[in-house]
């Protein structure tokens, strides 16, 4: 934790430019990160790497990146103030199905709107949920997050005449920027151009969030999860923090869900369910929800875990819950954390 | 014991499918369910206390970190059940309902009422007494309550810790599949009924008030009625209104109806 404080807040016990170089680093990992997103259309032509370039691929990390954005979200409550909800997926689906209604009843095409709409419809949600759910923690908080997504889901599924019911809604291919509108080949659309779009919110997102965990609301956070008697002693209004935090969060999972819905093309009530939270929450864990990065790697490498694995068979939750058990049991830090590990092993030997 | 389980609803679920299928393989191709058939209920509770007594081991690693991996892991537990319980029987409902006809009906106070239900009430009001007394008037209920309060110590007493929270925990499967096993002939087993019924639990303990056993028959019956009431006028909002009266409580008295702080 003291790692990521800036060097005037530092305690003695600290080299004093450990927080200068963990943000040089996290820098020099974004822009490495940036030009190999930025460059991989291009790709898409050479042999042998044309492989993982081809549109196909690219959709394919677009929605992993939609995930991405949608667990950091996400973790900013479970890493950052020892919340775990099982309620995202009101947020995720709740944005989703703004842009639905949106296309239904007012013929909306831009995705700008979409995004407004969206974010709106997190903070929206996540403010009612927070201010029910704020006053508990740890089981009681992730059992009433849940029972409260339920009634989203509930809604969505019985008022049919509005969110036509299990059938949903569909989204077609926005406009973006005002400008960019989907040829006949939406294909090529969702894997150049919107791809590209995608990559530059998921970019503005993670910078939003890293300066947020680093600021003092980031610090007062993990004060109150570390210890909330004392932070209250110390004169943090402890549910207000954590209610602003709820409602970043949900700001955060509502702008995934509406990057994600011109993608799917179409939003259903499982988009809502209580299902979809779990997999958000193992998304987390899969990265590992202990470090800023790992959330991103969760999302990215759950989709691939959904596209090529999950697809093969019918039992495809009981093969998520063997993986979960077994990451608890033998993996609790995630990808992110066993490369660190094996980073530092490495180092130690050579 | 300071468990927290996720997959304790599966595992009611579990005790509702192996009660539907004992009675269904009891039958056989008579498809006669006599009432003394009963017996089976029991013998599903116990399987699925079974099932509890080979799970524990495996949560054992998890007492001594944070929550959060326990709740992860029971998570985890859930998906693999509600899976196996597909896998075992299948996506289609199992349903005992002659049994439940089996038993007939009465007339009570001018309207039809059928039997099976009021055993199932009587049962209910039996276990309760029996968990009550175990956990207040034996000596198992001294130790469970004093290792709860403090492993280290009781461990220090010379109580044997793993093997008491192994009991208790097959015996809280027990009890969710004894639940199952009973509600089976009225309402049939399906998938996700556990999930459900998870829910469902919540809202009860979080308006009657937590650790309170008398505030949780009254959130049982305040979510009964409710909901009885909610499907007969607004569909709808069966489910909503629920969560709006535990919520509501929850505003106005965080601890619950008769939850001590």
């Amino acid at each position: 934790m003291t790692t990521n404080a800036t060097a005037a807040e530092m305690p003695a016990v600290a080299p004093l430019d450990a927080g200068r170089r963990d943000r040089a680093s996290a820098m020099r990992w974004a822009v490495v990160l940036a030009i190999v997103l930025l460059l991989l259309p291009l790709a898409e032509h050479v042999p042998v790497i044309g492989v993982i370039a081809s549109p196909f691929q690219r959709v394919v990390l677009t929605y992993g990146l939609a995930y991405g954005i949608a667990v950091l979200g996400f973790n900013l409550l479970l890493r950052y103030t020892g919340l775990l909800s099982f309620g995202h997926a009101a947020f995720f689906g709740g944005a989703a199905y703004a842009s639905g209604l949106l296309i239904k009843y007012l013929h909306v095409t831009s995705m700008e709107i979409f995004l407004l709409a969206g974010v709106a419809t997190g903070c929206l949600l996540a403010a009612l949920f927070g201010f029910v759910c704020v006053r508990f923690t740890r089981f009681f908080f992730a059992t009433l997050t849940l029972a409260l997504s339920q009634v989203v889901w509930a809604l969505a599924l019985k008022y049919f005449y509005i969110t036509n019911g299990t059938d949903g809604l569909r989204i077609p291919t926005p406009t973006l920027l005002g400008h960019f509108v989907a040829s006949a080949d939406v294909a090529r659309f969702l894997s150049t151009t919107y791809y590209y779009y995608v990559v530059v919110i998921f970019f503005a997102s993670v910078a939003v969030l890293w300066v947020i965990v680093h600021s003092p609301f980031g610090k007062a956070l993990q004060a109150i999860r570390d210890n909330e008697t004392r932070a209250q002693f110390v004169g943090i209004d402890v549910l207000r923090y954590r209610w602003n935090a709820f409602v970043i969060s949900g700001a955060f999972t509502g702008l995934a869900g509406t990057l994600w819905g011109p993608l799917n093309e179409v939003v259903t009530p499982d988009a809502l369910h209580w299902t979809f939270s779990g997999k958000i929450v193992f998304m987390a864990v899969l990265g590992g929800f202990k470090s800023f990065a790992g959330p991103v790697l969760g999302g990215v490498a759950y989709n691939y875990l959904e596209t090529y694995v999950i697809k093969a068979t019918v039992y495809w939750q009981a093969l998520l819950g063997v993986i979960l058990v077994l990451l608890v049991l033998f993996m609790p830090n995630g990808i992110s954390g066993a490369l660190e590990s094996l980073g530092r092993r490495l180092r130690r030997t050579t | 014991m300071r468990i927290i389980n996720m997959a304790h609803g599966s595992l009611y679920a579990f005790g509702a499918f192996v009660g539907a299928w004992l009675l269904g393989l009891a039958a056989g191709s008579s498809g006669m369910q006599p009432p003394y058939l009963i017996v089976l209920l029991p013998v599903a509770a116990v399987a699925v206390g079974l099932v509890g007594a080979v799970i524990e081991p495996l949560l054992r690693p998890l007492y001594a970190r944070a929550e959060e991996y326990q709740l992860l892991m029971t998570f985890g537990l859930l998906l693999i059940f509600e899976d196996g319980m597909r896998f075992l029987w299948g996506p289609t409902p199992l349903t005992a309902s002659t049994f439940w006809s089996a038993f007939g009906s009465i007339d009570i106070l001018g309207s039809t009422y059928p039997v099976y239900n009021i055993v199932v009430i009587g049962l209910g009001l039996l276990s309760a007494v029996l968990l009550w007394t175990l956990v207040y008037r034996t000596k198992f209920g001294v130790i469970l309550r004093a290792t709860s309060q403090n492993r280290r110590m009781a461990e220090a007493l010379g109580i044997n810790v793993s093997r008491l929270y192994l009991q208790a925990f097959a015996l809280g499967c027990l009890l969710a599949g004894l639940g199952g096993a009973i509600v089976v002939p009225i309402q049939g087993a399906v998938l996700g009924m556990g999930i459900d019924a998870l829910v469902l639990s919540f809202v009860v303990v979080v308006i009657g008030g937590m650790g309170s056993l008398e505030g949780a028959l009254i959130g049982a019956i305040i979510v009964g009625v409710v909901r009885t009431i909610a499907v007969q006028y607004f569909a709808e909002l069966e489910l909503a209104v629920l969560y709006l009266i535990g919520a509501t409580v929850l505003i106005l008295r965080p601890t619950g109806l008769l939850g001590k702080a």
